[in-house]
């Protein structure tokens, strides 16, 4: 997993005078499962598309195996993609879609014969190579999308929301079918997504992206418990983001009352921005708790309660199996380990903008 | 909708084709096969054997295949073009090519009567720059190029209809499996235009055969086509017997050669 095995430097990309990459520089491993996530517009799919050679960046280099890339023909590269709308050639059978790069490359009949119906077997779709694309359902469609790509044996394989149009069981499904493929394959994954909860469950990292700028990279665990800025904590799961005033190493002032963390190096008096996650926090009786609130709502949603509660003029979502009626008093705490402080943002980019999902 | 409100709003549409297609193409059989006296006769449709009739229907066949080509080969490429640019562009631009369906054809013809003409506006330039007349008024290369220019806006709209309807993720994936241009044209777009173009074909085809104005105007009268052919028997020989059976034998033909077409059509594109 050491190797960088593409390099983006420096890359910057604009339609217009609309800005899409703004100097991105981002580099994958081999092997690894990378996700950019981000909200619409962020710039994930540019990204995407330049590594795939469909996009020229307007500066910067496309680093491969430590050669310059930037202006190879995406013919060229060894990668190669799966497209959001599958895009299988509609007037060819399964087999003959599987086929066709390998026969550009000039394959012989009967290795591309072996080729799919290894492909077809990996992707559970054993027998359907006479069918027609528009014979299958979108999740099959996907699943040849994918045979299709990975019959070239590319060294790195991109996904552009390739479980975007499916629904949400067939999705969950795909989604542990990427990871085994994965596995078995040994090759490197670049996926692209605006659904947190996908890029949680599949990545090795996860690469934020708002606007066109990264905002953290790192595993699924330390984005969510470390957000590094209120966009991200506020993009990856629900949370409840509070200004506060860091007093001094591992205590830190929200809402007027003290509460204990973990975090040093902030400084003494200076503006943070918290976060608290929803399942971190603990309801008690009203006595027990570091501020006291009034349970204002509570939503069923399956597994948890939803329940908002008013404490000293902010609402706090909470989210427990325990579900306390509206209108009770509560105490309200949380253990330090679960209060994540962050830096007041430096620029507007890095604020959190609306999410559109 | 009921069964019972379809056929009402049918019946307009079920009147019109018996009264102007289904009610004309029985009388046309008809007269095909009777003689002036209303007996029954083979002889209308074996007129074709004549050798004055094979030699029309034969130059109409060749000069239809020809223009159905020349079509095709400058319509794809701009097809092609078109579907490339901008849209804001292209609609502009296939505007510039379909606007003279707009204007009569007729008008358009005797346009090209006029600058092909051995004074005409060609010659007149061509001159006027010490160069050698172009003479090919009342040849066979006035025809072609009337017919080229009467019927390429047919070819062009159907084939940029489905040349533009390709999406452009399907070239990506191509490109993303390794494809070159070559490679993408052929396995990926022509296939996929296939449908456009054979309607393009279709309609270009046909009234090239049957046409009889353009030759008649820049052929001089000296190049009869089936189509002239045809035009003589009803208007001056009053011969309408005749001329049913050599339009009845005309249409098989039309059919045989759509039927080729269409079967091209399943096999390529299935």
């Amino acid at each position: 997993m050491q190797n960088k095995l593409i390099d983006l430097q420096h890359i910057t990309k604009s339609y217009g005078s609309s800005t899409i990459l703004d100097d991105l520089n981002l580099y994958i491993r081999e092997n690894e499962f990378v996700t950019l996530l981000g909200p619409s517009g962020c710039g994930k799919t540019t990204t995407l598309r330049i590594i795939g050679g469909f996009e020229t960046p307007d500066s910067g280099a496309v680093m491969f195996q430590g050669k310059d890339i930037t202006s190879l023909p995406a013919n060229k590269r060894e990668v190669n993609t799966v497209f959001q709308k599958y895009a299988l050639f509609p007037h060819m059978t399964i087999a003959e879609n599987i086929a066709f790069g390998l026969k550009i490359k000039k394959k012989s009949q009967s290795y591309i014969n072996d080729k799919i119906k290894y492909a077809l077997k990996l992707v559970n779709m054993d027998g359907f190579g006479d069918r027609m694309p528009d014979s299958l359902s979108g999740g099959q469609q996907q699943r040849i999308a994918i045979a299709r790509a990975i019959v070239n044996e590319p060294k790195v394989l991109l996904l552009d929301e390739p479980l975007g149009a499916l629904d949400l069981k067939l999705r969950q499904d795909m989604q542990y079918e990427l990871i085994r493929l994965k596995n078995e394959l040994g090759i490197t994954f670049v996926y692209v997504t605006h659904d947190q909860e996908e890029a949680l469950t599949m990545s090795d990292t996860i690469v934020v992206m708002n606007q066109g700028y990264i905002q953290q990279i790192g595993t699924p665990t330390d984005i969510y418990n470390e957000p590094q800025n209120t966009f991200v904590a506020d993009f990856i799961g629900d949370s409840n983001i509070l200004s506060g005033i860091m007093i001094k190493d591992k205590l830190v002032e929200i809402l007027g009352a003290r509460f204990d963390c973990v975090d040093t190096g902030f400084g003494e008096n200076n503006p943070v921005d918290v976060v608290i996650r929803p399942e971190d926090i603990d309801l008690t009786e009203p006595e027990k708790g570091t501020i006291e609130g009034i349970v204002t709502d509570v939503i069923f949603k399956g597994v948890h309660y939803e329940m908002c509660v008013m404490a000293r003029g902010f609402e706090f979502v909470v989210h427990s199996t325990d579900c306390v009626p509206v209108d009770s008093r509560v105490g309200i705490h949380v253990d330090p380990f679960d209060i994540q402080i962050m830096h007041k943002a430096e620029y507007d980019d890095e604020k959190a903008v609306e999410i559109d999902e | 909708m009921s069964d019972k409100r379809v056929r009402f709003l049918a019946s307009p549409y079920i009147i019109w084709s018996a009264g102007f297609i289904i009610i004309p193409l029985c009388l046309v059989i008809y007269y095909a096969f009777t003689d002036a006296s209303g007996a029954f006769s083979f002889d209308n449709v074996a007129d074709i054997i004549s050798y004055v009739n094979i030699k029309a229907l034969m130059l109409s066949m060749a000069f239809s295949f020809g223009a159905t080509l020349i079509c095709l080969i400058i319509a794809y490429p701009l097809a092609l073009i078109l579907s490339t640019v901008v849209s804001s562009n292209s609609s502009i631009l296939s505007l510039l090519f379909i606007l003279p369906m707009w204007m009569n054809s007729l008008l358009r013809t005797y346009a090209w009567q006029n600058i092909l003409e051995r004074k005409g506006v060609i010659n007149g330039i061509l001159s006027a720059l010490s160069l050698p007349p172009l003479y090919i008024i009342n040849k066979p290369q006035a025809i072609l190029l009337g017919m080229v220019y009467d019927f390429l806006p047919f070819m062009i709209l159907p084939v940029y209809n489905s040349v533009s309807r390709i999406d452009k993720d399907l070239i990506n994936a191509a490109k993303d499996l390794g494809a070159g241009y070559k490679e993408i044209f052929l396995r990926v777009i022509w296939p996929l235009s296939l449908p456009g173009v054979i309607s393009g074909i279709t309609m270009v085809f046909v009234p090239s055969l049957t046409t009889f104005v353009i030759s008649d105007i820049l052929g001089g009268g000296k190049i009869l086509l089936i189509g002239n052919v045809i035009e003589q028997l009803f208007t001056q020989d009053s011969d309408w017997n005749a001329g049913a059976g050599l339009s009845v034998v005309l249409m098989v033909f039309i059919v045989i050669s759509m039927l080729i077409t269409s079967k091209y059509d399943r096999e390529d594109i299935r």
